[in-house]
């Protein structure tokens, strides 16, 4: 079967640092995989490789079969690529609802002068887009912010929101970068659960960077180690914990205690 | 513009010596600058950066106008400097342009190693790279910023005397063309690079004074700015700027 | 929404309020045409507030929504200042009829916006001060090639020109620009060029085609600075280079900043606003050019994004009853 997401020898370099080399990852429809990796191994530069913004010096980079490497992070985006960013990227000074139709809009298609007249196609779209928009924030109990500044929200439902702009994309694939980040171990139990019924959902096959080693192995069905840019373990969560070195790169104490 | 008009008081109300009319009026400007930073910029610092940017059009626009309404004519600059003239390989230099040479030259220079060299500088380019954990280190960043703006100011004034005994007539306007040159200078040279806004003064100088010489004057500005356009779009940050890696 | 109306309220919630409005300003400008309500002094301002208004929204678009920085608008306007002169005066001799007017200066927007295309492209890699220095090039290069060029009558300027700018012609291109602009800020393209604004990388992911978007913003923009500027040569009859100066990108500059970025509400409040004050103000003479920085300084001090930043008058939203609809059925 061929992979959803294949990256083959996949090579980034920043002047003289090799940020990823040679990277490889396969990413199977319907799993959920995580990569885990010291601070610094390229695990976020494989996802801006991904999403298109960066562009690999060598290699290739296949979504259902198509080189995507080159491509721009908006098309990558509308061939079903969604993802969140490690330090929050929200549109702060737009409404929660407008956050999340920026990213639903990409499937309309009325013409710039139909927009800019206002003619009824455009405004029977734009409709279908707040409804569409505002059935995925009520599916994510957000409905009653709709209206709201997404900079205002509290932190929690800023990640909550990123996620769902994510999803409104309607991607086969969603990337999640630290999406535990700032979270204690109660908050971390809600979001593994959340992610389950993300999966469930929306049908949608997950791509998650991840420390909190709990969350990975209770979620994943499958794991890929970096370090210092390069895959050095990749296998099922009981294949990694046993793997030598990955213990000795970077697991260590956490998985023996 | 400002350097220009306090040197002209200056010396009209006192005769004093080029050297010290010249560093009295630096010293002038860069209060100046320090004054405006405190009144203008300091409670933006966490504003856009766009605010910041129009402010500083907004001062300028103030000082100007202001002078504007208290001397509405230009007037003719009393020359400081006697001038001789030497012929030296061919080439006709007086000693007013290689004064103004020279003291260009070591003003930049000074301010290179400034920059490069002493605690100033280094607290300086900290802040401007992370204005957020600059002041955890110790750095007190208001004074550093202070200062900066008082550089400027102070240099800008050395550059208004020298400018006004080139071209010994004293105007209002004579500023905003100026700046606007200066900031275009900055852009070609790359932004946060001294040497780069030196090279690419040097640049726009040597374009507009040989525009002049081959086509009419009145070509100057075009084929100035159309090389500014071109650089822009083949170096996107400048001759010597490097490109800033947006952390995502 | 059980929410208290009060008669502000109602009258902004009033989906008729904006036509009503735009209908009566044409109305009365109609009767202005026919009777002379205003003497001319009035009527040269409020054509010139119009002017302006079309200036200050078609500029808040790339400065506002999109969050850049230009400096060019200037530049826009001359070009469609030439452009509808020249047509009018070299191409076309002749007396323009009054109905072939709207097509001069619709000319006038289109040449602007071609400009302002390849102005776009080069907004593709550059941003935030150098881009804004492109925009000051552009502006400068524009001017002196105007300067320089024989037929456009070099640094005297372009003569001759007819006065065909009447009230009720400016007062419908202010209707058709802010008709526009909204539509255009509200639909999914002024999303994506907000989106630029907050965020270029974030809106990139979430598949928002900024390139289309800048093309948009800047070509739209440029076409209503050209239309500006066609209706203000054919106002004064006489168009010279040295109009068309940084001195004038600052005027609209200071509107859209004192009116309010992203709102066009606020660039109309500007727009009037800088054109009454500058009215008042003329006893003054030229310490008036000290007033109004002055003015734009404090103003970013105490409110940086302007008087109506990032706000808008419910009237100007389109969908908001659907919006209303959804709320009130959800729980």
């Amino acid at each position: 079967m061929t992979p959803l997401l294949q990256l083959d020898a996949v090579t980034k370099r920043f002047g003289g640092l090799c940020a990823v080399s040679a990277a490889r990852l396969e990413v199977q429809a319907g799993h959920t995989h995580g990569i885990i990796g010291p601070n610094g191994a390229g695990k976020t530069t494989l996802f801006n490789l991904i999403t298109g913004i960066y562009t690999p010096d060598e290699g290739a980079i296949r979504f259902e079969g198509t080189n995507i490497a080159g491509f721009r992070p908006n098309q990558i985006a509308a061939r079903g690529i969604g993802r969140t960013f490690q330090n929050i990227r929200l549109c702060r000074d737009l409404t929660v609802l407008d956050n999340v139709r920026m990213a639903y809009d990409v499937r309309l298609t009325s013409s710039t002068w139909s927009a800019l007249l206002n003619l009824p196609s455009h405004r029977r779209e734009e409709q279908r887009s707040i409804e569409g928009s505002f059935e995925l924030l009520k599916a994510f109990g957000m409905d009653a912010m709709a209206g709201q500044l997404a900079g205002g929200l509290p932190y929690g439902l800023q990640r909550r929101l990123e996620i769902a702009r994510a999803l409104a994309l309607k991607p086969r694939l969603l990337l999640l970068d630290e999406p535990a980040a700032g979270m204690n171990s109660a908050e971390t139990l809600r979001l593994m659960e959340f992610l389950r019924w993300v999966r469930e959902h929306f049908d949608v096959t997950l791509v998650l960077i991840e420390h909190h080693m709990k969350l990975v192995m209770g979620l994943c069905d499958h794991i890929t180690v970096l370090d210092f840019g390069v895959t050095i373990a990749d296998g099922t969560p009981a294949e990694i914990q046993g793997n030598r070195r990955v213990i000795d790169a970077y697991l260590g104490e956490e998985v023996e205690a | 513009m400002v350097g220009a008009f306090a040197c002209l008081l200056l010396v009209s109300l006192v005769p004093l010596p080029f050297i010290v009319a010249l560093l009295a009026v630096m010293v002038i400007t860069a209060v100046l600058g320090a004054l405006i930073e405190r009144v203008a910029y300091r409670p933006l610092r966490q504003a856009p950066r766009v605010s910041a940017i129009i402010t500083a059009l907004g001062c300028g626009l103030v000082i100007q106008n202001t002078t504007l309404s208290l001397s509405p004519y230009a007037r003719p600059m009393p020359r400081l400097f006697e001038s001789r003239t030497f012929e030296f390989a061919g080439v006709t230099l007086n000693s007013l342009q290689l004064f103004i040479i020279g003291v260009s030259g070591v003003l930049m220079l000074g301010l290179d190693f400034v920059i490069r060299k002493t605690d100033w500088g280094i607290a300086l380019r900290a802040t401007a790279s992370d204005r957020a954990t600059v002041p955890l280190m110790g750095v007190p960043v208001n004074r550093v910023i202070s200062l900066t703006f008082a550089v400027g100011g102070a240099l800008a004034g050395a550059a208004g005397v020298l400018y006004s005994q080139a071209y010994p007539v004293v105007g209002a306007a004579m500023g905003a063309l100026i700046g606007w040159k200066a900031f275009v200078a900055a852009v070609i040279g790359g932004i946060g690079s001294i040497r780069g806004a030196v090279l690419g003064g040097y640049i726009l100088g040597v374009v507009e004074v040989t525009t002049v010489v081959v086509l009419p004057s009145t070509w100057r500005d075009l084929i100035a700015y159309s090389l500014l356009l071109v650089i822009l779009i083949f170096k996107p940050n400048g001759l010597l700027g490097s490109a800033a890696q947006q952390k995502v | 929404m059980p929410t208290p109306r009060t008669l502000g309220s109602s009258v902004a919630g009033c989906r008729w309020a904006l036509p009503v409005l735009a209908a009566s300003a044409f109305l009365a400008a109609l009767l202005h045409q026919q009777w002379a309500l205003f003497n001319g002094y009035t009527e040269f301002v409020l054509i010139t507030a119009g002017i302006n208004i079309i200036l200050c929204a078609s500029l808040n678009l790339v400065n506002g929504y999109m969050g850049e920085f230009s400096v060019g608008h200037a530049g826009f306007m001359a070009v469609g200042a030439y452009a509808a002169g020249l047509l009018a005066v070299k191409i076309l001799p002749g007396a323009t009829p009054v109905w072939a007017f709207p097509l001069v200066v619709a000319f006038g927007g289109v040449i602007a916006a071609a400009i302002g295309f390849l102005l776009a492209l080069l907004s593709f890699k550059t941003r935030g001060d150098y881009l804004a220095i492109i925009t000051l090039a552009f502006l400068m290069i524009v001017k002196s090639a105007l300067e320089n060029i024989p037929f456009t009558g070099g640094p005297r300027g372009l003569l001759g020109i007819e006065r065909l700018t009447t009230l009720p012609q400016t007062v419908a291109w202010v209707i058709v620009t802010l008709w526009v602009i909204r539509n255009l800020v509200y639909s999914k393209f002024g999303r994506g060029i907000t989106a630029i604004r907050e965020d270029e990388l974030a809106a990139g992911a979430m598949g928002v085609r900024t390139r289309e978007a800048k093309i948009l913003a800047f070509v739209v923009s440029s076409f209503f600075g050209g239309v500006a500027g066609s209706l203000f040569a054919h106002q004064l009859q006489f168009i010279n280079p040295a109009t068309f100066d940084i001195i004038r990108s600052t005027d609209i500059l200071v509107m859209v900043y004192i009116g309010g970025v992203a709102s066009l509400t606020g660039s109309l409040l500007g727009a009037v606003l800088v054109t009454v004050l500058a009215q008042l103000l003329q006893p003054l003479g030229t310490w008036r050019a000290v007033v109004m920085p002055l003015t734009l300084v404090f103003l970013m001090l105490f409110r940086p994004r302007g008087l109506l930043g990032l706000r808008e008058f419910a009237w100007l939203l389109p969908g908001r009853e659907l919006l209303q609809r959804i709320k009130e059925k959800s729980p």
